[in-house]
């Protein structure tokens, strides 16, 4: 039996910190995920390989129902499409209760095939044409209105259907928080949503039945959450005393964090995030010190997505080379990048090596495959002595990565579901040449 | 092109170090493997395998012989261990230890 | 350091051992605890950076352990502090540095649990000063806090310098301030403390008087142990106090007085104050920990470090109150003498 290897190398003693593992502990191997083996996932699947845990899924959907519903009596989670979409994902949440939460057209389309019933789909976004506005009202969605021009499109396709849309308005208001959005919704400060909702009344063609208000992505004060939610109920109750139309739901959005670190942020977000406990118990402290009579309480939905998936969905990478800067740092290329990774744009994401080291870390960069200066993965980090063929697994990456991915130089790879049961099940397989080329058309003269 | 041209028949620099692993002679390492250089007050701390490595280039063991050895008592592919023992040279190039 | 003693003994681990020209506390508070009356004490330092001069002051230190930065989190720091734990039988932890309170508060429980016991404020007393927040402190608790505001961006800069007036003070998120007279000046600082600490900065409203300290001891309960007040006779350029003289005041001490019975502060604070020419006391900053020339209060008589060792181990603090007027401290600057040797223990190994 030969000794384990680690390839020889000196550092120069500063002054400075020692890595952040302390002196005497290397980086924890993540050498399983929910209890298959890393080296098998690679053998059977490829590299790089995203990910998936049914069982953290269902965890994270548990835990916020039981966040909000042990506070409030109506509660109900309607999955953030854009976060992940893939069905496998969608149809876990929706398995659990969830409605939908979409963006466009494509993602109406695909939460219907999903199976989720018209009347449980939300319609978000800024740009949603006319055609899409037809189909939700074929279907039954509730649209939640945008911007005026969207309004009075809506009142022009509600003229030609036999029962009226049902509708919710996007408020933005000053929660607090920093930076304000305010690019979505009619804004509440200077009456613009008040007009609005006025003037969807006042047409007898369209049914007010939410309020919807979104105030970022990210939020870390709960505090912000429960100065939207007191506006949006005090609106509300405002609508059924001029405008006699009682308010079927208060949407209060998403932006919840994950626990996933920010860059330049000062603390890991593990010890700082505040629990999904702290941001339940500011919004619906707020609903019901509002001023509802009992039994008159609105429907409370929340548009979770980060916070839902982030934690289930895991990278499996491989070295591909280590090499030596032209100023004496590290450099490690990895076999996925930025193409795959798109949250390393704003995240300090915590990597693991999958198989044990000694305690010994260097510092190093870490590269994606592509041959485009962007592609960084991270700056600086200390890992262990990783060589060409090791495997490392970049955690918490579920949110956004499976839909901002980028068929940018490579193609993507595939994508596994863990089920309850440690079964592993393809869930979207790596692309191919073919699959990349076969909406192209290349035109005659091209062709021989 | 002809800048090119003069590159491509420049002879090969005299005194490339990059082959010879011949720490400077007033360098001094320790069992635990650290590396003081007395010139630049530097010091430096080396992985298990890197200090067993400069203390077999202090007692005049050639550069075959050690890899030979490594090969034989550790789990790493020849040409692993080439490229890791050329990174390694480089390092104590880059910190101005080699003669 | 009596080799025999009647005294029990303990050991003691304290971080802030940076003596440089920009002080953290540690070793002063080892200096004062080193003439507790009341133990024995093995003192271990706890260092962030292989420099810091109090790793190599072998007289006061008796030995010395490296510590994971505290943006390394918490997980990290209890691993190391676990560590430590199985060597040296720490008994209380004394942390000097406003950065890391955040995690050795959090792992309060979890060291408890190792065995070791400290001091400090909660959380929400170290939140409720933060220099974000002081104004809302300050209006709640009914304390005199210069106006200030966040500022996200510079463009924020006219419109606050309207509501605030000329000159501005300009704070960085952690550490650092500038003052500044123009909007050109303003500019030139909001991009220097942003690049540096980050959104956002805090703009105060300047306020012109006599600068003036306090340190003192809360126990938790409202109950003010020990208030000592000093002014600064010279600072050096970044603004530290280079000498200072104990004050007799008794404005001063109930002022000391009201903030830990408003907040129930717990554990070490320094107020920084200054008296305006209309004699009102304005809390500029308000430190959740011991300042750096803590030392002189033990020299003045009111041993705040010991007293908080004594809270520390749940034994009883009599209200200090009488202290030395007139007592004054002159800082300098020395040079150690150690070897190569020493210093690659401690930047390889991490102990010394």
């Amino acid at each position: 039996m030969k000794l384990p290897y680690e390839r020889p190398t000196i550092r120069k003693l500063t002054a400075g910190a020692l890595n952040k593992f302390g002196p005497r502990a290397g980086a924890t191997p993540t050498t399983a995920l929910d209890g298959v083996r890393v080296e098998e996932l690679v053998a059977r699947f490829g590299s790089p390989l995203f990910v998936l845990s049914e069982r953290q899924l269902r965890r994270s959907y548990q835990a916020a129902v039981r966040a909000f519903g042990t506070r409030y009596p109506q509660v109900q989670l309607a999955w953030s499409y854009k976060t992940n979409y893939l069905n496998a994902v969608c149809r876990t949440f929706h398995q659990e209760g969830a409605w939908a939460e979409v963006v466009s057209g494509m993602e109406l389309e695909k939460a219907l095939l999903n199976g989720v019933p018209g009347p449980h789909i939300l319609f978000n976004g800024p740009g949603k044409r006319r055609a899409d506005l037809e189909r939700a009202c074929a279907v039954a969605a509730v649209i939640h209105l945008d911007n005026a021009d969207e309004l009075h499109l809506l009142l022009d396709v509600a003229a030609s259907r036999p029962a009226p849309p049902r509708v919710a308005l996007r408020v933005n208001l000053d929660a607090g928080s920093y930076p304000q959005w305010d690019r979505f919704g009619f804004n509440l400060e200077n009456g613009e949503a008040w007009q609005a909702l006025s003037r969807v009344v006042a047409s007898g063609r369209l049914e007010l039945v939410g309020l919807h208000c979104h105030i970022g992505t990210y939020v870390l004060q709960p505090s912000a959450y429960a100065t939207a939610a007191a506006q949006l109920a005090a609106l509300a109750l405002r609508c059924q005393r001029k405008l006699k139309t009682t308010v079927q739901y208060l949407d209060l959005g998403g932006g919840f964090p994950s626990t996933n670190t920010l860059k330049g942020a000062y603390l890991p977000a593990t010890d700082t995030v505040p629990s999904l406990d702290e941001y339940a118990e500011a919004i619906t402290g707020a609903l019901l010190a509002a001023g509802f009579r009992t039994g008159e309480l609105p429907l409370l939905v929340l548009e979770a997505g980060r916070a839902l998936v982030d934690d289930a969905g895991s990278l499996i990478g491989t070295v591909l080379a280590t090499k030596r800067l032209a100023d004496g740092r590290r450099a490690t290329i990895l076999d996925f990048g930025v193409n795959l990774l798109f949250t390393s744009f704003w995240y300090d994401h915590h990597i693991s090596p999958a198989r044990q080291f000694s305690d010994q870390t260097e510092p190093t960069v870490l590269y994606g495959p592509l041959c485009m200066n962007i592609d960084m993965l991270r700056e600086s980090i200390a890992l262990p002595l990783l060589s060409a063929g090791d495997q490392v697994v970049v955690h918490k990456v579920g949110a956004y990565n499976m839909s901002q991915w980028q068929q940018f130089i490579n193609l993507r790879p595939n994508v596994v579901l863990i089920d309850q049961t440690s079964q592993v099940h393809l869930v979207r397989a790596a692309e191919t040449l073919e699959y990349l080329q076969q909406l192209e058309q290349v035109p005659v003269h091209l062709q021989s | 092109m002809t800048t090119f041209y003069r590159l491509n028949l420049l002879p090969p620099h005299p005194s490339l170090p990059f082959f010879r692993m011949k720490l400077k002679p007033n360098i001094a390492t320790s069992d635990a493997g650290f590396i003081f250089n007395p010139a630049t007050g530097d010091s430096f701390a080396a992985n298990p395998l890197a200090a067993d490595i400069l203390a077999r280039t202090k007692t005049g063991q050639d550069a075959a012989a050690i890899k030979a050895d490594i090969l034989e008592r550790y789990d790493v592919a020849p040409g692993q261990l080439e490229k890791d023992w050329d990174d390694l040279l480089a390092q104590l190039r880059d910190f101005n230890l080699l003669d | 350091m009596p080799t025999t003693s009647a005294l029990p003994r303990l050991t003691v681990a304290v971080t802030g051992l940076n003596a440089t020209d920009s002080p953290g506390p540690g070793v002063a508070v080892i200096r004062a605890l080193r003439e507790s009356p009341d133990f024995d004490l093995r003192i271990i330092g706890l260092s962030y950076e292989a420099l810091e001069p109090g790793i190599y002051l072998r007289e006061l230190v008796d030995k010395t352990f490296q510590l994971p930065y505290p943006s390394a989190g918490t997980a990290a720091l209890l691993e190391r502090l676990a560590h430590i734990r199985q060597q040296e039988d720490v008994a209380v932890l004394i942390p000097n540095f406003d950065a890391e309170l955040y995690n050795f508060i959090k792992l309060g429980p979890q060291l408890r649990a190792l065995g070791i016991h400290t001091f400090l404020p909660t959380l929400a007393q170290l939140e409720a000063r933060d220099k974000l927040n002081l104004a809302a402190f300050g209006a709640a608790h009914g304390l005199s806090v210069p106006t200030s505001r966040p500022l996200h961006s510079a463009a924020e800069l006219l419109a606050t310098a309207e509501t605030l007036g000329w000159p501005l003070v300009l704070k960085g998120r952690y550490y650092d301030a500038a003052v500044v007279h123009s909007l050109a000046q303003a500019e030139q600082a909001f991009a220097r403390l942003a690049g540096q600490w980050g959104v956002p900065l805090i703009a105060q409203q300047f306020v012109a008087g006599q600068e003036i300290n306090i340190a003192g001891l809360g126990d938790g309960h409202g109950r003010t142990l020990s208030a000592v007040p000093m002014r600064k006779l010279t600072i050096t350029d970044r603004g530290k106090a280079w000498a200072g003289i104990t004050l007799a005041d008794e404005a001063l001490l109930a002022l000391a007085r009201r903030f830990a019975e408003a907040t129930s502060w717990r554990g070490g604070f320094e107020l920084e104050l200054m008296r305006t020419t209309s004699d009102e006391l304005v809390i500029l900053e308000i430190n959740p920990r011991f300042p750096a020339w803590i030392y002189l209060t033990a020299a003045a008589g009111q041993n705040q470090p010991a007293a908080l060792l004594r809270l520390a181990m749940s034994l009883p603090v009599m209200e200090m109150e009488d202290y030395a007027v007139g007592k004054m401290f002159v800082r300098y600057a020395w040079d150690l003498i150690t070897d190569h040797t020493e210093f690659q223990q401690v930047a390889a190994l991490g102990e010394l």
